[in-house]
């Protein structure tokens, strides 16, 4: 899987209030009307400001807080095409790998608010062709990368009925 | 490997053999339960996965409580999902006016030692008070327990926190907790299991533990696990769980890391916004001004809590510039708080009592602040928005501290009013 995209920029702890508001979560099912107040509460208009494939890189904690499965469906829906964060909480994390949201995590130290980053997820390296370097990722553990390359639970659950690993 | 954690305990009985730590296992669940911000799309998750009966329904409950009664049409609907879903499937639905799902799974006895419980609530952590495994899980993850009965676990290390020293008076459990938060940071224990241990446990109510449980997922915690002692068991057979076995933890297990804290100098201590672990000393706040206070959530809404608030509160009024909410954490403790007169005293200082939920909490309904204020709550998050405003300023603290920064109209040191 090789995803390709310039990077939006966030800090540390982005709790999944932040990813989407739970004034809005509660009311609807329907993820594309939802992704329309992505971050809103922490940089308005961030909508207005991506592009199909663009990529979110965050600091430590990223999806900390509430379990909302909303948050990666949002990122998803808002056309994002994965996360790259120090780290993850780990609600979020299952979230997203089981609805097929990629997740990376890395040292972002180095990468700035616009650099376009290339994603190797088997071979576990992040270039940042802006810059012309490279970063080791921590690998998905088997399990994990199964349901991503599954594209998600629910098709896991359909293939196998059921989990694969029991 | 004779020494074993709380969590190595839990599961080892599920598995039938000694787990590692850091193995995948696939487990099954002894209770789930959703609540109506993702149950919605876990029924719609459900058929997505083929799911046309639920495996065991009498191990789910689904409850109502974010927005309990709706607040408008969207929440209506999603509502009526719920309750055609739970009737279709003969799953128990908690409607409104039942109260907060981490009150309800205990309460009803659907939580105990040993058990392993998943909820599509990240709050879920609450039941480790009584000696469960509970952790919070997705809409998906809730689908694919229903369809099968199961979930799987990377089995986590854990950390041993040791509560030693006396609780000071008006110190409480929210307060180790908040400090804890400071100590470790909202990722101290990311993919971790808390264990608590100590002789502060002895000198905690119940009631106060599920606050420390309920608050171990703001420090990243998988779970928040306390041993069972003669407390817990009354506890659970007062709400219909008798003979549960013994739960006690082991110090020499294979703990990744120890954390002390010594209560004795513990002051009451404040998350300022926007942070759970922003926390500082009571005496360090300075010079806040509260419009609104909240006593109430699955955090501190529970009969201790209210009765604390009370007796401050009782025969005097709140600060003129100040609004109280006060919401019950279930109907049982409503009913009990209205027959103690706890209640009344409330009322009559001029609290506004909301129906069981979780509301304000949230910012769905029930109190939502104005740009520019500064609410002072019990509950466990004060994210920018949190309370449906990103313009308003939330404070955590205990219901003590709560109470009395409503009498003063400013952040109080509830010790001088004890």
């Amino acid at each position: 899987m090789i995803i390709r995209g310039f990077a939006h920029k966030l800090g540390d702890d982005i709790n999944t209030d932040y990813i989407i508001s739970g004034k809005y979560k509660f009311k609807t099912l329907d993820m594309k009307e939802l992704a329309q107040h992505i971050f809103e509460d922490i940089e308005p208009d961030f909508i207005k400001k991506i592009k199909p494939g663009d990529i979110i890189v965050a600091g430590k904690n990223f999806g900390c807080g509430s379990s909302r499965e909303q948050a990666p469906l949002v990122i998803k829906n808002a056309g994002l095409s994965a996360v790259v964060a120090v780290s993850f909480a780990r609600i979020f994390y299952r979230n997203a790998i089981n609805n097929g949201l990629p997740l990376v995590e890395c040292d972002t130290s180095n990468i700035d608010d616009g650099d376009e980053l290339e994603i190797e997820l088997e071979k576990g390296i992040v270039k940042d062709i802006t810059k012309g370097f490279e970063i080791q990722i921590n690998p998905l553990p088997p399990f994990m990368m199964k349901l991503l390359q599954d594209g998600g639970l629910v098709e896991h659950f359909k293939k196998y009925g059921g989990f694969s690993i029991e | 490997m004779s020494h074993k954690t709380l969590t190595e305990k839990i599961f080892e009985s599920h598995l039938d053999r000694e787990p590692k730590v850091g193995e995948v296992v696939v487990v099954d669940i002894d209770f789930a339960m959703g609540q109506d911000g993702t149950s919605p799309l876990a029924i719609q998750k459900f058929y997505e996965m083929g799911g046309k009966k639920v495996l065991k329904p009498e191990k789910i409950a689904l409850v109502i409580d974010h927005g309990a009664p709706s607040p408008n049409e969207g929440f209506s609907n999603l509502h009526k999902l719920m309750r055609d879903f739970a009737y279709e499937q003969g799953i128990k639905l908690f409607d409104i006016g039942s109260g907060i799902c981490h009150q309800l799974i205990p309460e009803y006895g659907f939580a105990g030692p040993y058990d392993i419980i998943v909820g599509a609530d990240s709050h879920t952590c609450t039941y480790g008070a009584v000696g469960a495994f509970a952790t919070g899980i997705g809409s998906s993850e809730l689908s694919a327990v229903m369809l099968s009965g199961k979930l799987w676990f990377k089995i986590p290390a854990s950390i041993r926190v040791v509560l030693s020293g006396k609780l000071p008076a008006g110190v409480y459990s929210k307060d180790i907790i908040l400090y804890l938060a400071k100590l470790i940071g909202a990722d101290g224990a990311t993919y971790k299991a808390l264990e608590f241990d100590g002789e502060v446990i002895d000198q905690l109510s119940v009631d106060a533990r599920f606050t420390i449980s309920n608050m171990a997922v703001e420090v990243g915690a998988k779970a928040g696990i306390f041993p069972v002692d003669d407390k817990t068991k009354l506890w659970l057979k007062e709400h219909g769980r008798e003979n549960v076995k013994d739960l006690s933890i082991d110090p020499l297990a294979n703990y990744e890391s120890t954390i002390e804290i010594d209560v004795s100098k513990l002051e009451p201590q404040v998350a300022l916004p926007h942070r759970v672990d922003n926390v500082v000393d009571i005496s360090k706040v300075g010079d806040v001004p509260i419009h609104q206070g909240f006593i109430g959530t699955c955090t501190n809404g529970r009969l201790e809590d209210l009765e604390i608030a009370s007796k401050i509160l009782e025969g005097k009024q709140i600060h003129p510039k100040v609004r109280l909410i006060v919401s019950c954490a279930s109907k049982s403790i409503y009913l009990e708080a209205l027959r103690r007169g706890i209640i009344e005293k409330l009322i009559n200082a001029g609290a506004t009592i909301i129906p069981p939920g979780c509301g304000p909490c949230v910012g769905t309904h029930a109190g939502v602040p104005s740009d520019g204020e500064n609410v002072i709550s019990t509950a466990n998050r004060n994210f920018k928005g949190r309370m449906g405003n990103n313009k308003a300023f939330i404070y955590l603290a205990s219901p003590a501290t709560v109470a009395v920064s409503c009498l003063t109209g400013k952040i109080t040191d509830p010790r001088r009013y004890l």
